[in-house]
Formats: C-alpha cells, sequence, structure tokens
C-alpha cells in the first residue's frame, strides 16, 4: 500500500529523528551532554551524505547539489556580498561620536572572531550573539541600535565572518548551570512542532535537507550558521541571521518571534555548538 | 476519471449541454485543484510533483496513479486530515486537525486527487 519512498522516509524519519532528539520533555531528567549531542549530530549528516566532506556541509544547499555547487563556484568569483563587506570594513573603523569604535569592543579589535558567537556571557547570565554584541557595542558608546534584520548589521556581520574565514567553529559551553539550560532550550525550540503547518526547524533542516520546497534547496542544519550572513539573489540583498530565522518562520505560517529573541538566541547557540569544528565560511551567497 | 471523460466527450458530441451532475463534479476537481496549488491553501506544490502545476517541491512523492493506490476516499481524507496518525514523524502538515482546510475543502481536493 505504502510507496517504496514512503516506506522508505517512515523508516528514516523515524530512526534518525529518534536517535537526534529522543523525545525531549523526556529528557529533563537526563544529563545534558552536549559532547554526545553534537557527535550524533555530525554522525546523522556524514551518513546521510557520505559524499561529503566535513567541511563541504559549511555552503548550505550548495553542498547538496553538483549544478548548485557549479554555481556557487562561479558566483565566488563575483562575489555579490563584496560591496557588505566593504562597507562593514569601513563602518568598523569609523569612530562614534565619542571617539571610540567596534574595535574596541571586541577581544583582537574584532579581527578573526566570529567562529566564537554566540558565547554565553556569563556576567548576563544569556547567550550574546554577534547581533547582539554589535548593538550592545552601539549602545554602550551611546549610538542607536541597529536593526537586527537590516544591511547595516549585515554589512558590519559579514566583515566581522570575512576576516574569520576558515576558522573552526569553536562554541563553548561555559561550566554554569544557565549556559546548559540555554544549550538545551535551543535544542528544545530547533525540534519542537509549531504553527499552524506544524513544522519545526528539524523539519525541513534535518529530516528534508537537499529536498526542494518549490525551486529552493533545503540546506542541512549542520553548519548552517558558518555562513551567515548571507546575500540572496531572491532578497537581492544581504540577510543577518536574524532576518533568516524570521523568514523561515513567517514562511511556515508561523509567528516569528522578535529578532534576537531568547529562543532565537538559544537556537543559534545550539547550531553554532553542534556544528564546531567545521569552517566559517561566511558572508555566503545563495540563489 | 476515464468513465466520466468517454460520458463528457459522448455528451458534447451528442451536442447536449452538459448535465448538472458531471459539471458539478467537474467544477469540484477544477476547485479542488486550485485549492491544492493555492499557495495560502493547500499549497501541495510546496511538497508534491503534480501534473499541471508549476515548480514542485521534493519533500514528498510525486502524486500519481492515486486512485489504484488509494481506492478508498477515506483514505486520502485521513493523509489529508491528518498524516501524522498514519506516520507521527511526516513532515506534511496536519490539514484538517489544524482547520488550513476545512471539510468541503478536502473533499474537492480529493476529487481532484483521485483523477491524476
Ligand atoms: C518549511 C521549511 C523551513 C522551516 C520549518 C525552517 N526553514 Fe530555515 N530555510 C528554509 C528555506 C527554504 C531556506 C532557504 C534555502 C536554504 O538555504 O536552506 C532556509 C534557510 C535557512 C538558513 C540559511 C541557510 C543557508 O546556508 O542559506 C538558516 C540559518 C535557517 N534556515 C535556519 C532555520 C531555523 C533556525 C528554523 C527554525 C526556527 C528554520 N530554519 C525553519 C526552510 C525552512
Ligand atoms: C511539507 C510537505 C508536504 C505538504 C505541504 C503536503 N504533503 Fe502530502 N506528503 C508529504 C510527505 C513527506 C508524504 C509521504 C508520506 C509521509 O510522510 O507520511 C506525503 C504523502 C501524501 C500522500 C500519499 C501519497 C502516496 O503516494 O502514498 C498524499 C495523497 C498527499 N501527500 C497529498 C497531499 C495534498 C493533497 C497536499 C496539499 C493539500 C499535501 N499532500 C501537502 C509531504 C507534504
Amino acid at each position: 500500500m505504502m510507496t517504496l519512498r514512503a516506506a522508505i522516509r517512515f523508516g528514516f524519519s523515524a530512526l534518525a529523528l529518534a536517535a537526534l532528539a529522543v523525545s525531549l520533555p523526556a529528557l529533563a531528567a537526563d544529563k545534558i551532554d552536549p559532547v554526545a549531542d553534537a557527535k550524533a549530530f555530525k554522525k546523522f549528516f556524514y551518513e546521510k551524505f557520505p559524499k561529503l566532506k566535513p567541511e563541504d556541509f559549511v555552503n548550505g544547499p550548495y553542498s547538496m547539489d553538483e549544478g548548485l555547487h557549479k554555481q556557487w563556484v562561479e558566483k565566488e568569483e563575483f562575489p555579490p556580498y563584496e560591496f557588505a563587506v566593504d562597507l562593514g570594513k569601513e563602518m568598523f573603523t569609523k569612530p562614534f561620536k565619542n571617539g571610540k569604535t567596534y574595535e574596541d569592543c571586541f577581544p583582537n579589535k574584532g579581527i578573526g572572531i566570529r567562529q566564537n558567537y554566540p558565547l554565553f556571557d556569563e556576567k548576563q547570565g544569556k547567550v550574546v550573539t554577534l547581533e547582539l554584541a554589535l548593538n550592545q557595542c552601539r549602545e554602550a558608546n551611546g549610538e542607536a541600535p541597529y536593526n537586527y534584520v537590516r544591511d547595516e548589521m549585515a554589512a558590519l556581520t559579514a566583515y566581522m565572518a570575512f576576516t574569520s574565514r576558515g576558522k573552526p567553529m569553536d562554541i563553548k559551553i561555559p561550566d554554569d548551570p544557565r549556559a546548559l539550560e540555554a544549550y538545551q532550550m535551543g535544542k528544545e525550540y530547533f525540534y519542537t512542532r509549531r504553527g499552524q503547518l506544524n513544522f519545526a526547524c528539524s523539519t525541513c533542516h534535518v529530516q528534508s535537507p537537499g529536498e526542494r520546497v518549490r525551486t529552493e534547496v533545503l540546506a542541512p542544519a549542520l553548519g548552517i550558521m558558518n555562513a551567515m550572513p548571507i546575500y540572496r539573489s531572491e532578497w537581492n540583498s544581504m540577510g543577518t541571521t536574524s532576518r533568516r530565522f524570521v523568514t523561515c518562520n513567517s514562511q511556515t505560517r508561523g509567528v516569528p518571534l522578535t529578532p534576537q529573541d531568547d529562543e532565537y538566541r538559544n537556537v543559534e547557540y545550539y547550531l553554532s555548538y553542534v556544528a564546531n569544528g567545521l569552517p566559517i565560511s561566511g558572508p555566503g551567497a545563495r540563489p | 476519471m476515464l468513465t466520466r471523460k468517454i460520458f463528457l466527450t459522448a455528451a458534447l458530441a451528442a451536442g447536449i449541454a452538459a448535465f448538472s451532475a458531471p459539471a458539478f463534479a467537474q467544477s469540484n476537481v477544477a476547485e479542488g485543484k486550485k485549492l491544492a496549488f493555492d499557495r495560502g491553501k493547500g499549497n501541495c506544490l510546496v511538497c508534491h510533483v503534480i501534473k499541471g502545476g508549476e515548480y514542485p517541491g521534493t519533500l514528498g512523492p510525486e502524486l500519481v496513479d492515486i486512485k489504484s493506490k488509494y481506492p478508498k476516499r477515506e483514505e486520502l481524507v485521513a493523509i489529508i486530515y491528518d498524516e501524522t496518525k498514519r506516520n507521527p514523524l511526516t513532515v506534511m502538515p496536519p490539514f484538517g486537525r489544524n482547520r488550513i482546510l476545512n471539510a468541503k475543502e478536502i473533499d474537492a481536493i480529493v476529487d481532484f486527487l483521485q483523477t491524476l
């Protein structure tokens, strides 16, 4: 009765998802084990795509298909995000009204540090993403924060990613129960189905990477943060991580959260942590 | 479908204006197709290749030979109403349970599916 394909799907999703998400609420009593999570997560994707090398995953949909990969190589010759990197660089060193610059807010003047974000800030007791850190820097220096989904934020993060290309993602979970909890909340958010269409982030990016939704090829969740921010031809502009998360939620007829909401920052923490070791490839370009 | 086609052809050939019964069935099929393709309604093309639809996705199986695979209407209604009953981990949204489509709309889509 069931088609072969559906049968494969039934089997696949049951096994694979059970292994990754292990009925989340039930986990509460169990130990939260990010190291084991990251191992299982990588194993899942490496087995699902045996032809790909670990570092291939960081190019999102372009890693999923040879034709698309060719497009990507061609695009990289005239990268459409170059203007954003240039603008970001200029913005980064230009003094605020008080004479300071972004350089003063970050270790190593902000160069080559993208792979350390998000981090868990024990003073603030929460996950701080690169986008949040940039706006905190602005506000600490008496400047108005930037809109999280607009070009200025995209330019700044594009530049910071560009100076960090090739560096392995290096997310730390400090020995602090709040950090572990943030990680776990992010994980639960990622696997929890919601909204009218009953989608979780994992529905698309774990169960269906490489598949097409209409004309778009779904990126695998492994390394999905490494290329952010991304230039999308379809947007005709750069998109920040915030913009992408909000767009994914709206596309599913879900009500998106506010950019940089706790849950979004936690989910970014989770996704970045399980990609530890994979190189930063941002800014990315997408069809 | 085949019988309906033959009937219609015969009816047209005989110069008879379409009878109300088949005309109703036909428009239910057309309505079902519209609902299935409509991005704000079924949007089934996001996941399924369906004859006549542009830019289909590949998350689900191609919808073909539906009538031979699912001879009973109720099976199709059940799949559209809530496929998570059959497969708790399916990516297919529970269109009926989550009130994306009402009973009449599901009915029309089933009519359309049976023509595939
Ligand atoms: C219904 C499907 C769907 C769901 C659910 C979904 N996304 Fe996406 N996502 C997409 C599509 C389509 C794209 C664009 C193509 C691509 O890059 O994967 C995308 C792209 C992304 C990207 C950029 C990847 C890249 O390299 O271009 C990120 C990051 C992302 N999604 C994160 C999330 C998160 C976090 C959630 C949950 C809050 C989520 N997505 C839920 C469909 C979905
Ligand atoms: C987000 C993806 C998605 C959407 C949207 C979707 N489906 Fe599905 N559909 C699937 C998947 C995946 C299957 C395979 C069975 C399973 O997962 O349980 C499926 C299976 C089916 C089947 C059984 C096919 C077979 O050969 O066994 C039918 C019929 C069907 N869908 C009809 C529809 C209709 C009608 C709509 C729109 C009203 C729709 N689907 C929307 C993903 C989707």
